[in-house]
């Protein structure tokens, strides 16, 4: 991985609310990280955890109300898009910065075809003319491996199967050569066959392209494949943080062992029981001032409920939120 | 946990289940969907039986059509020593005490207006006369073995989480003392972490009352941990039929060696070391599968054979079965 070069998205204690009936929903409480050119950062987290809440903070994706972004900067560009206004925004959205959704069928418009949508963003963005806008969105359709692309450029989207809408939804969000793009969960829609290919297809574009990626999903097996750096969420907020390899070998958060124990291995011995985390994940009705894992981790002890523990730096680069030390299996001493 | 040796539970022999297409002016016949193309097998008492295949393989239409949902287009299904593939729906009324359904969606399959007590208790209207008392003895018994507080009773359906709500559905299901249980996706909506769960319970449940499952997944890993004997569909038909181990140790058929090489690795380490077969295309139309093998299409090993004759599905070792020229040729050499 490249060392020291400046970072494309600096995001520095992010935090954001959700304004419902029954009370204020912390979804988003404090979360800081870095993303380096051309690295592809995956987010992994329960379903609730923020990760497509943090995601989507960042670049005011969000409505409002009911969401509120509180605190916290993200700086892209040399701008604090947290700042930034509607015009600004909009420069950056889809043009460098890309996003890629998870259901490819409701992020493309039913009644427009393929060709005009790939053809929107190259006009808007890029002040293409129709001739040459054309010409690029056959060429981006080829790149993410369409066959038959001219052609199929006046089909509407209800004509493809589901791995070739997300192939069109992909090209869309590479439409404008964007620095960054955010991928939330783009392979959990689809079959396994299906999803091999597009992992397969997105390390090729990594390569050909070199964008930075963040991606998010809930399945280890998908980010121990692609991504380079993880970072594991849960209750709005980072637990742990370390490049893919050091965080599979040595996860030291009680809750990332725990996602890594509970799936099961079909390369490994089976096991009589499957591990279980047991309860399920609080909803945070104010910001949490203790570990909001502590009722389902097996470590908890005093400490757990009076702090909310920072996230400490160990070694090579792994970050972990826990008063727990996972080597000596005793509470740590900070 | 299984015998093989012991009568099988529930035989299916030749299943068919067309669906028909109706199309022009006078709504006129016009071809099939065939969704299950002429399947055999057997589940044996007290075992689980896996079928996994990718979306739209017509896994799910096995599970219904077993229990009768539809009416089938041909074949015979016996369960528990009566043919139930010719009674009609309002005779089927008495034998389905014995064969209950675990459905995918928990939240869609729960009557929002109804409480839990009368989702569970509802069964027990229907097919038993129980006084008050011993009705809310049994449901609160039901609530007990799938791990529901009594108190949640008189509770509704939005008030619980998905996990739990699978575990009202699993009580439902098994009201009556059933014998055979077929689990239609049941844990696909879950989190990693409740899946555990509810798999764990599943397991726990088979012991106690003696269960036998048809375990419907396209989570390979899943299926890995809590079958016997696993089944893979492509496109209507069963590919491949064989003990676990057997199965996910050494699979014979290409779309099963697809099918295995296309689960993400949960372990970065093991990563490079795989065999990665990315299949090419899309699932064929059931309304026009190809001539010949349905796979030769996306199969990477097809030979010339496979584009005009369809192949015979043949037992290579005693208790497996596959449908491939390759094997056939290689079982003759041999």
């Amino acid at each position: 991985m490249p060392e020291k070069r400046p970072a494309v998205l600096d995001v520095k204690d992010i935090e954001t609310v959700f304004n419902t009936r029954r009370g204020t929903i912390h979804a988003v409480n404090s979360v800081s990280f870095s993303l380096e050119p051309g690295e592809l950062l995956g987010v992994v987290g329960e379903s609730g955890s923020g990760k497509s809440v943090t995601m989507m903070s960042l670049i005011g994706l969000l409505p409002t109300p009911p969401a509120r972004v509180t605190g916290g900067y993200v700086k892209f560009d040399n701008i604090d898009l947290l700042k930034a206004d509607a015009q600004q925004l909009r420069a950056v959205r889809g043009a460098k910065i890309g996003f890629i959704f998870q259901d490819p069928m409701t992020s493309l418009n039913p009644v427009l075809t393929i060709g005009f949508q790939l053809m929107e963003p190259l006009r808007t963005h890029m002040g293409m003319k129709k001739a040459a806008a054309k010409k690029r969105a056959v060429e981006l359709l080829d790149l993410v491996g369409m066959p038959d692309a001219e052609r199929r450029l006046s089909d509407f989207p209800h004509q493809f199967s589901g791995g070739m809408r997300q192939r069109v939804v992909i090209a869309m969000a590479l439409a404008c050569d964007p620095k960054v793009l955010i991928a939330d969960e783009p392979t959990t829609a689809l079959d396994v066959t299906i999803q091999a290919q597009i992992l397969e297809l997105v390390k090729d574009l990594r390569r050909k392209l070199g964008m930075a990626i963040i991606w998010i999903t809930h399945d280890l097996g998908v980010v121990a494949g692609i991504a380079d750096r993880v970072m594991v969420m849960y209750g709005g907020q980072i637990v742990e943080q370390a490049p893919v390899r050091e965080l599979f070998e040595n996860p030291q958060h009680p809750y990332t062992r725990a996602l890594i124990e509970t799936v099961p291995d079909i390369g490994a011995e089976r096991p009589e029981r499957l591990r279980t985390v047991e309860g399920q994940p609080s909803i945070l009705y104010a910001r949490p001032s203790a570990c909001s894992f502590r009722t389902r981790c097996a470590h908890a002890f005093e400490r757990c409920g009076k702090e909310n523990p920072p996230l400490l730096v160990t070694d090579k680069a792994h970050h972990v939120a826990c008063f727990w030390d996972s080597a000596t299996g005793e509470p740590r001493n900070v | 946990m299984s015998e093989t040796s012991a009568a099988p539970l529930v035989s299916i022999e030749g299943l068919k289940m067309y669906f028909p297409i109706h199309a022009g002016l006078f709504r006129r016949h016009v071809g099939d969907i065939k969704a299950v193309d002429d399947i055999s097998l057997e589940i044996f008492e007290g075992e689980t039986l896996g079928l996994v295949g990718e979306s739209g393989c017509g896994k799910s239409t096995v599970g219904r059509a077993t229990l009768r949902l539809y009416d089938i287009t041909a074949g015979s299904i016996t369960i528990d020593g009566t043919n139930t593939s010719k009674i009609n729906q309002a005779d089927l009324r008495r034998f389905r005490p014995r064969m209950q359904m675990i459905f995918q969606d928990p939240q869609g399959s729960l009557n929002p207006r109804m409480n839990v007590a009368d989702i569970v208790g509802e069964p027990l209207d229907e097919h038993m006369s129980l006084s008050r008392d011993e009705r809310l003895a049994r449901i609160h018994e039901l609530l007990d073995a799938v791990g529901l507080n009594r108190s949640f009773a008189n509770r509704y359906p939005h008030e619980f989480s998905g996990g739990q709500r699978q575990r009202i559905g699993i009580a439902r299901a098994l009201a009556l003392n059933p014998k055979f249980i077929v689990c239609d996706e049941p844990i696909s909506a879950l989190d990693v972490s409740i899946q555990a769960q509810v798999v764990n319970l599943l397991e726990d449940l088979q012991k106690k009352f003696g269960l036998t499952y048809l375990f419907i997944s396209h989570d390979l890993s899943m299926v890995h941990h809590i079958a016997d004997r696993v089944a893979v569909m492509y496109l209507g038909k069963i590919v491949e039929l064989a003990p676990r181990d057997q199965l996910f140790n050494s699979p014979l058929h290409p779309y099963t060696q697809a099918l295995l090489s296309a689960v993400p690795e949960p372990n970065p380490a093991r990563q490079n070391t795989r065999v990665h077969i990315v299949l090419k295309g899309d699932v064929p139309s059931p309304s026009d599968p190809p001539a010949g093998c349905n796979f030769c299409t996306r199969c990477p090993k097809a030979i010339d054979i496979c584009h005009h004759l369809e192949p015979q599905t043949i037992e290579i070792e005693p208790g497996r079965f596959a449908a491939c020229h390759l094997l056939e040729s290689a079982t003759k050499v041999a």
